[in-house]
């Protein structure tokens, strides 16, 4: 009945390092109801970010004055705004325009933030110095209100939003990136990546750089909701997006004037668009920590 | 103490210099004609080559920089379009009623979140623990103009408990003889307990929306840092010396834990201000915030970065004054 124990080591092969992450990381999501919900919200974002146009019952931009501010019901699922636009139409289509906002934020500052800061940390000295005295003047400023003066210099613009959320994130990866680079400087590998006569750049970019991407990928998950929430806020107060583009801030910032005389689907839904994205990247985020680095999991 | 402040007024300095050359910048080197902006969207040619002689644009860029200073030293910053006033007058006029709001928000957050964040460490996995839990993603996760509205439609249209949410004080009622600017102040100082009640019931939805924004990092850090006193050697140590719980928690593993919580609010500040922006929008709040999105949308550049630079020199001294209290409160950060 019982089956005959392996002899030798080599009988059962040890996982390829990809293969263990895989099972590590379903281990953690079936362990975690939490985190694999989260997974699921996000694919079915991105579902609503690449095909959102196709999967939209109605044209986003018809109006039908006949059939404005309809509260939900079988034809329009989420109710119609104050043009007799659908509602659930333009929350489907806005998905693309705020994810990629937010996503090419987070790029940019993954890139301009992770490099500066892993120089930083790793070089010291004067690069030290201006990245980190670069990076006090950012955070000096109330984060949000340096984002608008921002925006308002470079020109009411959807790429200035992006530009605006990535700098005002800049302090935050510079320094995790600076942090992680300076614990690994003098580590082993990366000095024998020296002495096997590599240069400085290239142990930077090629040993020290792919270590640090996994904890930079967690920081990412983590700051895409508040880049969420930053240029949904900046829309709401009527930058960049221009109506009538569906985007999620500006259609709350619609529905506002309609919340007093108690239309409150208009407002209502994209909001709960808005807290559902930000909320599965959050989610998200812890979940990537606990597969990425187990020992800060809470 | 004197010797303290100094230093710490020292450490502010770089910060402040940062922030001048910052709201500089964001005028000058960026692309675009600044004298175009200062001018507005509908003004001609000629008048454009006026503002730009005016504001010194055709000067090398440090003799312009020394100018800027000049004007900052004098308290210059610049006329609003708008309102045709000079911007330190309007940013004056409007000041008090962002800072009543946003200090009655951080009131309500920090004696909401605290105890819940204690309560929470000290009896994990009860329901309050669950609460916090709650309230810490649900914190983090909600737009806060979204909440704002969400408060408007409950506590306004379908309760009506909450006067409409149309800036400070009803419109038939006069404000309050001016001292400090802060309407419950004055209404209290001129002993006009109408007016304070009507003042109090404007205020309480936005400061409440503010307070729910800035609860959750609060209560997260306050039930961590919390939770890690609580099992700290010297807590053990004060239970085995038999000294009893209250006089544990409160005495030796509260005013420890109080360390973190305090290095937060200086982020709490960040967000809070930024929050203040859109809350004063959503309930037509006639505080700088607003002000500041009515030039935004108008092109009308000189309030902005008035605004930019108030808000930061603000942020600046809010943080100094954590420092502060965090000597207060930790006697061993006073040497460093």
């Amino acid at each position: 009945m019982d089956a005959p124990l392996p002899l030798t080591a080599e009988a059962e092969p040890r996982p390829s390092a990809a293969i263990a992450l895989l099972r590590h990381a379903r281990y953690v999501i079936s362990g975690n109801v939490v985190t694999a919900a989260s997974f699921v919200l996000f694919f079915l974002l991105l579902l609503c970010a690449a095909f959102g146009p196709w999967l939209a019952p109605y044209d986003p931009l018809a109006s039908d004055t006949m059939a404005a501010l309809q509260p939900p019901s079988a034809a329009h699922w989420l109710g119609t705004d104050h043009l007799g636009r659908d509602i659930l139409s333009r929350i489907v289509v806005a998905t693309r325009l705020d994810m990629g906002i937010a996503i090419s934020s987070v790029a940019l500052v993954f890139v301009l933030g992770g490099l500066a800061g892993v120089a930083a940390g790793y070089f010291g000295g004067w690069t030290d110095r201006i990245v980190g005295r670069l990076a006090d003047t950012i955070m000096a400023f109330p984060l949000f209100v340096l984002a608008m003066g921002i925006v308002a210099a470079l020109g009411n613009t959807v790429t200035n939003i992006v530009i605006a959320t990535a700098i005002v994130n800049f302090p935050l990866y510079a320094r995790i990136a600076r942090a992680e680079a300076a614990v690994r400087r003098d580590a082993g590998y990366v000095q024998a990546a020296r002495l096997t006569g590599n240069g400085e750049m290239r142990v930077l970019l090629g040993t020290i750089l792919p270590n640090i991407l996994p904890i930079m990928a967690v920081q990412m998950s983590l700051t895409m909701g508040y880049a969420i929430l930053n240029a949904a806020g900046l829309s709401f107060i009527g930058l960049g997006v221009k109506p009538p583009t569906p985007e999620w801030g500006i259609m709350v910032a619609e529905g506002a004037s309609f919340i007093v005389s108690g239309e409150w689907w208009v407002a209502l839904f994209p909001g709960l668009a808005l807290m559902l994205a930000v909320f599965c990247f959050n989610l998200l985020g812890d979940g990537l920590r606990d597969i990425v680095d187990p020992q800060r999991r809470t | 103490m004197l010797r303290t402040i100094a230093s710490r007024l020292g450490t502010a300095l770089p910060s402040l210099a940062g922030v001048v050359v910052v709201t500089f910048l964001l005028t000058r080197v960026l692309p675009g004609d600044p004298a175009a902006y200062f001018a507005g969207p509908v003004a001609s040619p000629e008048a454009i080559a006026q503002i730009r002689a005016e504001l010194g644009l055709d000067q090398p860029l440090l003799a312009q920089f020394a100018r800027y200073l000049g004007d900052l030293a004098r308290g210059d910053l610049g006329v609003s379009l708008t309102t045709g006033q000079p911007v330190l007058a309007d940013i004056a006029a409007r000041l008090p009623a962002s800072i009543e709001l946003t200090l009655l928000g951080l009131l309500l957050a920090v004696c909401t979140a605290v105890p819940l964040g204690v309560l929470a460490a000290l009896r994990q996995g009860s329901w309050i623990d669950h609460l916090c839990r709650l309230v810490t993603t649900a914190g983090v996760s909600l737009p806060v103009f979204f909440t704002g509205l969400l408060a408007v439609y409950v506590f306004y249209f379908l309760l009506g408990w909450s006067p409409a949410p149309l800036g400070r004080l009803d419109s038939f009622m006069s404000e309050p003889a001016r001292v400090t600017g802060f309407f419950l102040v004055d209404s209290a100082l001129a002993g006009d307990g109408e007016t304070f009640r009507a003042a109090l019931a404007q205020l309480l939805l936005p400061a409440i929306t503010l307070a729910v924004f800035a609860l959750a990092p609060l209560a997260r850090i306050t039930r961590a840092s919390m939770l890690a006193a609580l099992s700290a050697d010297f807590v053990r140590t004060a239970r085995a010396s038999g000294l009893n719980g209250r006089t544990v928690v409160l005495r030796y593993a509260f005013r420890n834990a109080m360390l973190p919580v305090l290095t937060t609010l200086g982020m709490v500040f960040s967000f809070l201000l930024g929050a203040n922006v859109l809350v004063e929008k959503v309930f037509a709040w006639p505080g700088i915030g607003s002000y500041a999105v009515e030039a935004l949308i108008a092109s009308d550049f000189a309030p902005v970065q008035g605004f930019v630079l108030i808000m930061a020199i603000l942020y600046i001294l809010l943080n100094l004054f954590i420092d502060l209290l965090y000597g207060l409160v930790d006697p061993r950060m006073k040497e460093g």
